[in-house]
């Protein structure tokens, strides 16, 4: 369990962090919090050869008001998102989410924006961002540009940056006022979503104004249980709707199968779990 | 005259051993350091089958800080050396060689294939992957009825065959009862059940390790093993070291659970190493090694017959097991099954009884101990399938458990498998398990949530156990052809300034040996609790011993040092009577001070101690010491008992189980320190409950297992489990004189079946009579919908966590 011999640089600033990216050539890897990365690395599933820490980089970490959106810098850790006053107010469904991310440890070093870059479909923290339409701040050696969630999670691990970039931070809608709950489904309580499902919701009156739901571990990438969302709207928050509207989870999933779980019994959890989301985020 | 002071043995005294154990301010075989020390790495075969065409050594020979590369040709060119069985369970049994490191062939994948000697431990690993190994693919033997079938490939060609021993009792032949087959066809009810244990890992806390130093005075090895005596013989039996240069010291050691029963080949190979090199090594595995290359427990495909009349009487229990052995057979592995065989009948009186176990080779991870060995895989088959008899009878499973158990007054009881139980109570047990569990208000609400379909639904589920522990009386580990004896040894030495060093040959790796053997002494010799040390695990103190495993240490262990406390009592007076000027006779000992009887003439045994060593004015003759030494051979195993009951929520949408409560009274005898009984209760319980739900082994068709970190291995947390309500009855043992029983594995032998019998009790109604372990959720769901036992999962992958992980990529991108 000791990883390969690499070199490790610690930059203060992300054009220094890309400049070491670019120089270190292909097999540098940005280090966040390293609850990913390093147990690959004492595993050797992997061996980089130069490791670029974003721990020194100020400008990465912290939560934000920027008008209508909030901010989050992408070293912001998951214990930092737990507690913090403005994602509470304005993008409850992360914090609940957050709250489900394996122990006190592993939320005191791991980050949001790891999690985020890290994509791994049985990650927490993918369906609420995509949920609440996040965009993506990525810096790379041609400068930085925007990503919509919905554009940023290519496959399995897989996103839509390159080797040279960096997450910077992620702007999320403000959702201030919503319903908000994250429903996990694991074998046992520090582990990583069999299946969950993430769900906010805005009422006027007794009525759904509008819905957001989105899937965990349900395909290679987050989806949006667009069925769901569109079953909801206009409708009053009854169990027998909410009921209905969960039976559209499952549609157009494509979830992986392993021990835990063949694809029929993900759709099954995909379901149940969604109506039990809905109906908690509405009691919340 | 009278001691006025509470007596130690029933005090709740926190362990004096923790401390420095939960704080990790010890010393952990890893964290030694000698001057000089190298370091060890072992690469571990990828392939589960295979013949070894070529292992070229020689780039990883250049890289920075390797020393030396080693393969098992260069450790063992004869080929001569294989690692000790030392439990032949029957005369034709079949063993194979098992080398130091794989030679010619390797058996499963984990087995060791080459060690890389380097003066840093990371050096060590970084070479590991410069080592180029080319296999030839074999054949890959994985399910013991394949391995079985007729033109199976064989996992040792040698041996003509995949089959290692057949062990049968049957009680017609044995005198001890009828003919099963007899029973069966005349009975009025026959229910059948095939029930498989599955393969688990032991999971202890510390990785195994292993430091030698040859410029010792006496070659000198650290181990984090539970049995260092037992090492230290089998070490100089396979390597013709002559025992007496030989030294093993097992110092803290952080767990075993039957996980460091063994003499491993790392250990062998450390020592030759050391030796070829004269400089200190050191081994330590990683979490991933140890998953792999360390033995797992359980494994059994358990086909079970049960006759009875349709009153519910038992009349005939036929059990015919197969048992998977891995590749090798380990120290102890062929007899752990068979540990089994005279638990199957558990707390019943069984007219008719057959047993037959097949022990099977297969390309897997050898098995051998794992906390219960034998006795949780025996009491979970009778206590499942009683519950399946009831079931079949329309009766109450409790009533059906008390129509056929030995009642409290018919003991001393000897049953259909030939043991003695010297006491019990079970009504008294079953009884207050009921009241704290509220069994029948549980019962109505299980109704309720069935008339009214409720997606929550609730189950009960029950366990009444016996076990055999204190392994063992040695007359009869002979009759089973166990390797050694079954005694314990302890030394008592009186320190010239009052205080005691207590010298235990059980070897402690957590149990809390220290407070319990201080307890001890601390009455028997009325010295305070505080000035007594036990020492434990240096072959050089602790010159004699048979080491901790099956519940043994207190039974066996304990015993020893009341015998060893009652000889220096007896050495003490002669020369106390001389200091007072009295007769022996008029003597009495307690609370620490013989008195003369009569008058409040007295002295302490501490003075005597001192008197003893200034020597100066002797009784003629005696020798000047008090010290005393004692060696127990128990007449008999002790049987600890309980009734452990458990109500289990499922989820009917998701197939989830929530455990909603748990009750275990357990009766283990006289107890020394209500605390630790309670810590191993607890721990027990756990084990025993991860089993019916979390944990599971699992190897994919190529070998390779797919289980392998704590992301795909499920170990459960506090938070998985229930708060358990524990209680306990006390029937002292009449076999020692502390009335003590072992509590070690109880829990875990109890619980297993108790949970998989509630969840059954709460989805019964859909039609399941059986779900196989664990219970996950898929499984339950998939059960009550289709109404039928349900298999195991669709692919042998292990999900989510680590085993996600992208391997190629490593991560992001
Ligand atoms: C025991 C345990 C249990 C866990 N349980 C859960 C769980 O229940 N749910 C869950 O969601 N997660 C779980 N995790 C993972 C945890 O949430 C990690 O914190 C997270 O996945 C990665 O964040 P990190 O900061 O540690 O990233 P790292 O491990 O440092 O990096 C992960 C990957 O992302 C890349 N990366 C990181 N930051 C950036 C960036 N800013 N720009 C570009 N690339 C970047 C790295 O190069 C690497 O490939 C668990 C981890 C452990 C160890």
């Amino acid at each position: 369990m000791i990883p390969a011999p690499f070199d490790y640089v610690a930059p203060s600033t992300v054009d220094e962090a890309v400049r070491a990216l670019v120089d270190a050539g292909e097999d540098a890897k940005v280090i966040a919090g390293g609850q990913s990365l390093l147990p690959v690395l004492r595993m050797r599933l992997a061996a980089p050869t130069t490791l670029v820490d974003l721990g020194r980089i100020a400008e990465l970490r912290g939560v934000r008001e920027d008008g209508d959106a909030l901010v989050i810098g992408s070293m912001t850790t998951h214990y930092d998102v737990q507690r913090d006053p403005l994602i509470g107010e304005h993008a409850a469904l992360l914090a609940r989410a957050t709250d489900t991310v394996a122990d006190p440890q592993v939320r005191h070093r791991g980050t949001f924006g790891g999690s985020i870059a890290h994509a791994d479909p049985a990650g927490d923290l993918l369906a609420p961002a995509l949920a609440l339409d996040a965009e993506m701040l990525v810096a790379g050696p041609a400068g930085r540009r925007t990503v919509p969630a919905a554009d940023f999670f290519d496959d399995f691990f897989t996103t839509a940056m390159s080797p040279e970039e960096i997450l910077v931070e992620v702007r999320v809608p403000k959702h201030t006022g919503w319903h908000a709950h994250y429903e996990k489904f694991n074998r046992v309580a520090q582990a990583w979503s069999m299946v969950a499902v993430a769900a906010t919701v805005r009422t006027e009156g007794g009525t759904i104004a509008e819905a957001r739901v989105g899937l965990t571990n349900m395909a290679s990438v987050p989806v949006r249980a667009r069925g769901v969302e569109q079953a909801l709207v206009g409708q009053a928050a009854t169990p027998e709707t909410i009921r209905a509207a969960a039976e559209h989870a499952a549609e157009g999933t494509n979830p992986t199968v392993d021990g835990n779980a063949d694809v029929e019994y993900r759709q099954q959890l995909a379901r149940v779990l969604t109506g039990r989301a809905i109906s908690a985020a509405m009691a919340g | 005259m009278t001691s006025t002071a509470e007596p130690e043995v029933g005090r709740a005294r926190l362990r004096k051993e923790d401390a420095r154990l939960i704080t990790g301010r010890t010393r952990w075989t890893d964290n030694m350091s000698l001057p000089g020390m190298v370091h060890l790495a072992v690469l571990r075969s990828t392939e589960a089958h295979a013949k070894i065409v070529s292992i070229d050594t020689s780039a990883a020979k250049e890289m920075p800080g390797v020393i030396a590369v080693l393969t098992g040709d260069d450790l063992d060119p004869g080929g001569q050396l294989g690692m000790p069985c030392a439990w032949p369970i029957s005369p034709d049994m079949k063993s194979p060689r098992r080398p130091v490191l794989a030679q010619g062939q390797v058996n499963f994948a984990g087995e060791g294939v080459a060690v890389v000697v380097a003066r840093s431990a990371a050096e060590a690993e970084d070479a590991l992957a410069s080592i180029d190994v080319e296999y030839d693919e074999l054949p890959v033997v994985l399910g013991m009825e394949n391995a079985l079938a007729e033109d199976a490939p064989l996992v040792h060609e040698e041996l003509g065959t995949n089959r290692n021993a057949l062990w049968v009792f049957d009680s017609g032949e044995a005198g001890s009862g009828g003919d099963v087959e007899q029973a069966i066809s005349e009975a009025e009810v026959v229910v059948k059940r095939r029930f498989r244990q599955q393969r688990l890992v032991p999971a202890f806390m510390e990785p195994r390790s292993c430091v030698v130093d040859p410029t010792a005075a006496q070659l000198t090895m650290w181990s984090a093993t539970q049995v260092p005596h037992i090492l230290k013989t089998m070490a100089a039996l396979t390597l013709g070291i002559p025992e007496h240069k030989l030294r093993v010291i097992a110092p803290d050691v952080g767990g075993g659970f039957g996980g460091k029963i063994a003499v491993l080949p790392e250990e062998i190979m450390a020592l030759l190493v050391a030796q070829k090199l004269g400089k200190p090594v050191k081994w330590t595995e990683s979490r991933s090694e140890s998953m792999v290359a360390a033995h797992h427990g359980r494994d059994q495909i358990q086909d079970l017959t049960i006759a009875a009349r349709r009153d519910g009487t038992v009349t005939g229990l036929k059990v015919e097991l197969l048992a998977d052995m891995g590749a090798y057979l380990g120290l102890v592995g062929p007899g752990v099954p068979i540990l089994g065989a005279f638990m199957f009948n558990a707390i019943y009186k069984i007219p008719a009884y057959h047993f037959a176990c097949t022990n099977v080779f297969t390309n897997t991870t050898l098995t051998d101990a794992y906390r219960g060995a034998g006795r949780p895989e025996a009491t979970f088959g009778i206590e499942r399938i009683m519950d399946e008899l009831a079931a079949e009878l329309g009766m109450e499973p409790l009533e059906l458990r008390e129509k056929n158990w030995i009642k409290h007054e018919e003991f001393p009881y000897t049953t259909v498998s030939t043991l003695t139980y010297d006491s019990g109570n079970y009504e008294a047990a079953t009884e207050k398990a009921k009241q704290l569990f509220d069994y029948d208000g549980l019962r109505r609400e299980q109704r309720e949530r069935r008339e009214r379909g409720d997606p929550v639904q609730l189950g009960i589920g029950i366990s009444t156990f016996t076990e055999m522990c204190g392994l063992a009386p040695s007359r009869v580990l002979g009759s089973l052809d166990y390797g050694a004896g079954g005694w314990e040894h302890s030394a008592i030495r009186m320190l010239p300034t009052g205080k005691v060093e207590v010298i235990t040959g059980s070897s402690a790796h957590g149990q809390g040996h220290e407070t319990a053997w201080s307890q001890i002494v601390s009455d028997q010799l009325g010295i305070p609790f505080e000035d007594i040390e036990v020492l434990h695990g240096d072959t050089q103190s602790s010159h004699k011993g048979l080491d901790t495993y099956g519940s043994r240490s207190l039974a066996v262990g304990g015993i020893a040092v009341v015998k060893a406390a009652e000889k220096v009592v007896a050495k003490a007076k002669p020369l106390a009577a001389h200091m007072m000027e009295c007769s022996e006779d008029d003597l009495e000992f307690a609370g620490g001070k013989f008195t003369v009887r009569g008058t409040d003439k007295s002295t302490t045994i501490q003075d005597v101690a001192f008197a003893a060593f200034m020597a100066h004015d002797l009784p003629e003759g005696m020798e000047p010491s008090l010290d005393a030494e004692a060696v127990f051979d128990p007449e008999n195993f002790s049987f600890p008992h309980g009734t452990h009951l458990c109500a289990a929520e499922v989820d009917t949408e998701t197939g989830r189980v929530a455990l909603r409560s748990y009750v275990c009274v357990d009766d283990v005898g006289s107890v020394v320190n209500p605390l630790i009984v309670e810590g191993q209760i607890h721990g027990g319980l756990a084990q025993g409950i991860a089993q019916a739900l979390f944990e599971e082994a699992v190897h994919d068709e190529s070998g390779t297992l797919t289980s392998g970190t704590f992301a795909d291995y499920l170990l459960p947390s506090a938070a998985d489990l229930p708060s358990f309500t524990t209680d306990r009855t006390e029937t002292p043992s009449t076999t020692n004189p502390l009335g003590v029983k072992g509590v070690g594995e109880a829990g875990t032998i109890a619980s297993t079946p108790a949970v998989v019998n509630a969840v059954i009790d709460a989805v019964r109604h859909f039609g399941v009579n059986d779900i196989e372990m664990p219970l996950t959720p898929m499984r339950v769901w998939q059960a009550i919908r289709t109404g039928a036992s349900a298999a195991g999962g669709p692919g042998a992958e292990a999900g989510g966590g680590l085993g996600s992980i992208d391997s190629a990529q490593g991560g992001a991108r």
